[in-house]
């Protein structure tokens, strides 16, 4: 289904938010990766329809962008931040200990399908390391000082209930 | 100390509309509207010698006078991308005193006549543009923004753009390309933004934290403003502390306070005993501050302010200081850096893309005990090519921490590096 089906509404108020209709571009990238969590060619060909642009023009911008996937990886991606300030607060062994409790190394899925580790650059929340951001689709949460035992809590509830709860 | 920037610690709720407005909310940018003209706001600006906040410290009345008088619309955008490892102050601003912020931007768009104006978050933000947008309505039901402000032909209209993960839109033509629907890469200037900006029209871009201190100089006025700080650097800062300190976290305090106060009075000292062997004080994009028995008290004493951290070497920047102890070695350290603006880099300067990626195979190497003397030597040649090549600043800062390094912890290296030819 198209985006302009699903989400008529939403595709409506963000083509009314700019002036010039290329900024739509990138809500609407994200709205395509609500579901799936992930960008099919079928929305990048549709959205390109939309605003005038090549397709190979929106591919490029969902490659510039880490936040922007291709391709398809667990429900969740937990993303852990182990640049130089959360590295000084133990972010390298927290991202070692957990890859080893969900039995994935670092880029892997586990094999449920509900939870992807990977490493990202700075999260900007540098004083609350160990730390992650959770992201769902077009939906992104933070978790702030973590610890592996709250991070396997987190991922049992997701594997039950099947969304993230808030943990402060 | 009673908090101007971070008023939430003073005031829990004062991200909640009425809690701000019993609190004086919204009477500054009443007070512009209806009894300043836009020049008067901008020369007021400009007496309090407020500086940038987001790193370069471009004196803000200054840069928005550049804006031409016969090129309309303008445009302010707020560059709300921090991304900058070791820096997280925004977040705090614009989660717990959103208010106040959105205040300090309407009044930046009153003084430069501008109708709209844009918030430029980084995408991992998500939350806090779904909170920020929520406040924006708040502040349209309460007549804070709209048509025909208080009585005025003034209006004014604030959105908020949503990026994806990209240091480099912080770099504020790659914030514009990114609102524009394109790839987040540096324009060539001039033309410069207050020219030719957000689609194509004259613009202002001002960090969060620069636009939060607005509504205070209005209230209080100028020369308020600029009795606090120093001379040169007026007014208050807030200092993200972070890395091997007790108590990590923003510290709003006046410019010009000595890295001991901010380390030992604020931050609680380092861990476990272990002694400081090193400070970034503009996070990853530092230049790394030496800290041994010889320089301690020299280092220790010096005031944070935009000149004097340059008499120890570093630049004050976004002030996201970043503290280092004796447990880590500097090959580690810019292992992290080189690995962060090599992944960052947007790849449109063949030196900054193809730079950190060879410094970062070559970092690579040392730090798993594969690099020979040579390798070092190399590291620095590279390091040395790519600064001052590229189109923005990011292919600067990616060498500032290596470099300094490389020159002021030898015996680091030296102790990773095998014997040359073997």
């Amino acid at each position: 289904m198209s985006l302009a089906d699903m989400y008529p509404q939403e595709v409506k108020a963000i083509f009314a938010k700019y002036p010039v209709k290329r900024s739509a571009v990138m809500p609407l990238l994200y709205l395509a990766q609500r579901e799936g969590g992930y960008i099919t060619k079928e929305s990048m060909a549709e959205i390109a329809r939309m605003l005038d642009l090549d397709v190979t023009e929106v591919a490029s911008i969902v490659g510039f962008y880490t936040l922007y996937h291709d391709e398809k990886a667990g429900k969740y991606r937990m993303q852990v931040c182990n640049d130089l300030p959360c590295a000084l607060r133990g972010a390298d062994k927290f991202l070692d200990a957990l890859c080893q409790n969900l039995g994935v190394k670092v880029g892997e899925t586990t094999p449920d399908g509900m939870v992807t580790v990977e490493a990202v650059m700075c999260l900007a929340a540098c004083d609350k390391a160990p730390m992650f951001q959770l992201q769902d689709g077009d939906k992104v949460t933070y978790y702030e000082n973590m610890t592996v035992d709250r991070t396997m809590e987190l991922v049992e509830a997701l594997r039950v209930s099947g969304h993230a709860k808030e943990m402060k | 100390m009673s908090h101007f920037i971070l008023r939430h610690r003073d005031i829990p709720d004062i991200n909640n509309i009425e809690v701000y407005k019993k609190n004086g909310g919204f009477e500054n940018f009443k007070k512009v509207v209806t009894s300043m003209q836009p020049q008067q706001v901008v020369d007021e600006v400009k007496a309090s010698g407020l500086r940038g906040r987001g790193g370069a410290g471009f004196p803000t009345g200054v840069k928005w006078s550049f804006l031409p008088n016969n090129i309309w619309p303008h445009y302010v955008v707020c560059n709300a991308d921090e991304s900058e490892p070791g820096t997280f102050k925004d977040r705090e601003i614009m989660e717990s005193n959103p208010f106040q912020f959105l205040e300090g931007v309407a009044i930046a768009c009153y003084a430069v006549g501008a109708q709209e104006g844009y918030v430029y978050l980084r995408g991992e933000f998500q939350q806090v543009q779904l909170f920020l947008d929520d406040c924006i309505l708040q502040m349209e039901k309460a007549g804070a923004l709209g048509d025909n402000l208080f009585g005025s032909s003034y209006s004014l209209r604030l959105k908020t753009h949503l990026g994806a993960g990209a240091y480099i839109c912080g770099e504020e033509t790659a914030l514009l390309e990114s609102i524009e629907g394109k790839r987040g890469q540096p324009r060539v200037r001039p033309p410069f933004p207050a020219l030719v900006g957000l689609y194509s029209k004259p613009t202002v871009i001002n960090n969060v934290e620069t636009l939060t201190n607005l509504p205070f100089i209005i209230e209080k006025g100028a020369g308020w403003y600029k009795s606090l700080g120093t001379e040169k650097s007026a007014g208050i800062k807030i200092f993200s502390l972070s890395g091997n300190v007790n108590k990590p976290g923003n510290y709003e305090l006046p410019l010009g306070t000595t890295f001991r106060e901010l380390l030992y009075t604020h931050g609680g000292g380092i861990p476990d005993g272990r002694k400081l062997r090193a400070i970034m004080p503009a996070g990853a994009s530092s230049s790394i501050i030496r800290v041994d028995d010889s320089t301690f008290d020299k280092v220790m004493d010096t005031p944070m302010d935009y000149e004097n951290v340059q008499s120890v070497g570093s630049l004050l920047g976004s002030a996201s200081v970043i503290v280092i102890d004796d447990t880590h070695s500097m090959d580690w350290v810019i292992d992290k850096t080189v690995h962060f603006f090599k992944h960052e880099s947007c790849g449109k300067c063949t030196p900054c893309r193809d730079g950190n990626y060879w410094m970062l195979h070559i970092i690579d190497r040392i730090h798993h005990g594969q690099g020979t003397n040579a390798d070092l030597q190399l590291l620095k040649n590279v390091a040395t090519q790519v600064n001052g090549k590229c189109l923005c600043a990011l292919g600067d800062f990616s060498t500032m921490a290596v470099t300094s390094a490389l020159e002021r912890f030898p015996e680091d290296f030296a102790a990773v590096v095998k014997a040359d030819g073997k």
